[in-house]
């Protein structure tokens, strides 16, 4: 039997979800805000009515070049987005289509390497970017944050390709479908959907990654992240300023994020009802 | 056709000659406002070595700690010239990461650097950083407030005026504390101004044989004098309180006094950022009259890490950034009052340094009466004022500095603050071989 949805109920869900929301989004608003304000301003106290000086923007502007990180955040998301899709998408084809005995804990395995903190393989992984002559470059940046996403990746396409009937595959089998031509002409087309959602999670994640981006570049790769982190100061105050940094840092991708929200929350929630 | 194609040729291999002969070095720092100044005049030295680039890479000090000491230690070479403190120096140059600093040039005068800061940086005689600006900490006091109080505050002050004069000046109901103090657990934190003042009561960390003295009466009574006058006349929340929150609220006219930073004098009497600019005078750090103040000594230094390619660049620019010519430059472009402080003798000589600084002669005597090789009342196996210059300190340190800011927040007793850290560092000594 259905349940009856009542418009109160409907008024106190609609409430409930703009508050979790507003909480959730807050510490970005504030941020916003912060940005606006005199560094004095800014560590006055709780206000959510700034002054709306563009100070800060200046100053982060001069002090050091926006475009540069920019370009290198662009680069870097989109680049290991594209990598790992071209790893994952036939992992992911395979252990879906073709499971195995182990496919299961390979599965498993895989997301384990999430649940690993990064720091403890700092070393090594920065000895082997030293002399493979990676560090603080683009391309062995975009290769590290390939894996790191790759776990993710490969079970977003895996949930995404469970969900594709095999008898498709076979039908194109039948008619004389290579291997490749069942990927690219069959499978792919069909997943469009899911794989957009997973590049635009992986772009995110990408984006966001503070860890390793901040730790294996120095001046030619450094992404946003690495822009922020330059405006905290020991000595002296900066909280507008380092504002001002993570709103034009996190801007870009908020307003993907906004555009792309219908195609990120299928991707999120996508097998979770059946 | 053939001349084009000539031209060309020899256009291109000169460029690559160019490009060959050009060396770029790699400047890792902090972002305070002298070094992001530096960063703005630096045409000054392209100009006169235009075969040399400058790449900079500004992080947050807790991020920059982490990320050259893990270049330095795997020999990354992402580094040509790093910024580190007096706390590294001593560790690194014994380990032979640093490269010694022996070609700053004929006319570098290096020494004309203040003794106690080339004490710091320097290991067996050799100087293994040049000081880019140096700091020890003092009393910045409300003269306005003191008068009210009915007192004068001598350029010497004891701990019992200190605690005096807090009492005198606290009015809550006015938003006025007596004291603000740092309170925010760290290693650089709470820890430089608890051990400083722990010197001057005649405490250490260790006895000449390692053995941590947090078990002590010199202890008991820093740290118990420390909550006693913090809970009577220091800020509420003060145990969050590190640097900027305390010049904040310093500039806001909320204290009487803080002592910290000698940094600090010229944000707090700076009108445009501080609303007690006209009001400020400074003092020594307090004493006990046990012969120690309870001042620190820091100074960010430009090092250049052996495992660089190009050391005689990196030295070239770590002497034009150190050099008397750079405070000129900065004084030509900025005023005087904007020279990087600490460093040389010299400045501190410069009438119109002295004219421009109020602070400068208190700021000068508080880095001459820190003394980073014979810190504390009582022998020490160990050098560093604020700090104690081995690997281990940076962790034991901050897990010290949770304990005594918990107990500053009345989370614990100052007895077991000190026996917990007492604890800690027994493991931590003996773990690290220092106690067999």
């Amino acid at each position: 039997m259905a349940r009856a949805v009542t418009t109160q109920h409907k008024v106190i869900a609609t409430g409930a979800a703009w508050i979790v929301a507003l909480l959730i989004f807050f510490p970005i608003l504030y941020t916003i805000i912060t940005s606006f304000k005199s560094e004095q301003e800014a560590i006055q106290g709780f206000a959510l009515i700034p002054s709306g000086t563009f100070e800060s923007y200046t100053e982060v502007q001069a002090q050091s070049g926006y475009f540069k990180f920019f370009f290198n955040s662009v680069l870097l998301s989109v680049g290991s987005t594209i990598l790992a899709l071209i790893v994952a998408v036939p992992a992911a084809w395979s252990m879906a289509f073709s499971p195995g005995k182990w496919t299961k804990d390979i599965l498993m395995w895989m997301l384990s390497t999430k649940m690993m903190p990064a720091v403890a393989v700092l070393f090594p992984i920065y000895l082997i970017f030293r002399d493979a002559g990676l560090l603080d470059s683009r391309i062995g940046l975009m290769v590290m944050l390939m894996l790191i996403n790759l776990p993710i990746v490969i079970w977003m396409l895996y949930t995404y390709f469970r969900e594709i009937p095999g008898e498709i595959l076979e039908a194109a089998r039948m008619d004389g479908a290579t291997l490749w031509g069942e990927i690219v002409y069959v499978l792919t087309p069909m997943a469009v959907p899911g794989i957009a959602s997973t590049m635009l999670l992986n772009i995110i994640l990408a984006w966001n990654e503070a860890f390793w981006t901040i730790r294996l570049t120095t001046t030619e790769a450094a992404p946003l992240t690495a822009f922020i982190s330059s405006f905290s100061s020991p000595q002296g105050l900066f909280w507008a300023k380092l504002s001002a940094a993570s709103t034009l840092a996190i801007a870009p991708i908020l307003i993907m994020g906004w555009f792309s929200q219908k195609q990120l929350v299928r991707g999120l929630t996508f097998g979770a009802v059946k | 056709m053939k001349l084009r194609t000539l031209t060309l040729g020899l256009l291109s291999a000169s460029a690559l000659a160019f490009a060959a002969h050009a060396e770029s070095i790699t400047i890792a720092t902090v972002n305070n406002a002298d070094m992001v100044r530096m960063q703005t005049l630096t045409d000054d030295f392209t100009k006169a070595n235009p075969d040399i680039t400058l790449n900079w890479v500004t992080l947050e000090e807790n991020v920059l700690r982490e990320r050259v000491t893990t270049d330095i230690a795997t020999k990354g070479g992402q580094y040509d010239v790093m910024t580190i403190g007096t706390y590294e120096v001593p560790i690194w140059a014994n380990q032979s990461w640093l490269l010694p600093l022996d070609k700053l040039g004929d006319d570098y005068d290096a020494k004309d650097i203040l003794p106690a800061i080339a004490g710091g940086l320097s290991v067996d005689g050799k100087l293994y950083a040049a000081p880019f600006y140096g700091e020890s900490s003092f009393v910045m006091y409300r003269k306005d407030l003191m008068e009210k109080a009915g007192l004068t505050m001598p350029d010497a002050p004891t701990w019992d005026f200190i605690k005096q004069a807090a009492d005198k000046m606290t009015d809550r109901a006015n938003g006025v504390n007596g004291v603000c103090l740092r309170g925010k657990a760290g290693w650089g934190e709470n820890m430089a101004f608890l051990t400083a003042m722990s010197n001057s009561f005649g405490a250490r960390w260790f006895d000449e044989n390692w053995k941590p003295q947090f078990d002590q009466p010199e202890w008991k009574s820093t740290l118990q004098f420390y909550v006693d006058l913090m809970k009577a006349d220091g800020p509420e929340g003060a145990s969050s309180n590190g640097f900027n929150e305390n010049l904040a609220l310093f500039q806001q006219g909320k204290c009487g006094m803080w002592i910290d930073a000698t940094v600090a004098a010229s944000m707090v009497s700076d009108p445009k950022s501080s609303k007690v600019a006209d009001k400020v005078a400074y003092a020594l750090a307090p004493d006990n009259g046990l012969g120690k103040r309870g001042n620190w000594l820091w100074a960010w230094s430009l090092a250049v890490p052996a495992g660089t390619q190009k050391a005689d660049a990196a030295e070239k620019f770590v002497s034009w950034a150190t050099s008397k010519h750079y405070s000129e430059l900065v004084a030509s472009k900025l005023g005087w009052a904007s020279a990087p402080p600490g460093t040389r003798t010299s400045l501190y000589a410069n009438a119109e340094y002295q004219k421009a600084a109020p602070f400068a002669k208190m700021t000068l005597d508080s880095i001459n009466a820190a003394d980073p090789t014979h810190p504390t009342v009582k022998p020490v196996p160990y050098v560093g004022v604020q700090f104690v210059a081995i690997p281990e300190f940076q962790g034991l340190g901050t897990t010290v500095g949770q304990l005594f800011s918990a107990a500053l927040a009345g989370q614990s007793s100052v007895d077991d603050a000190l026996k917990q850290a007492q604890d800690a560092a027994t493991a931590a000594m003996t773990e690290g071989g220092y106690i067999k």
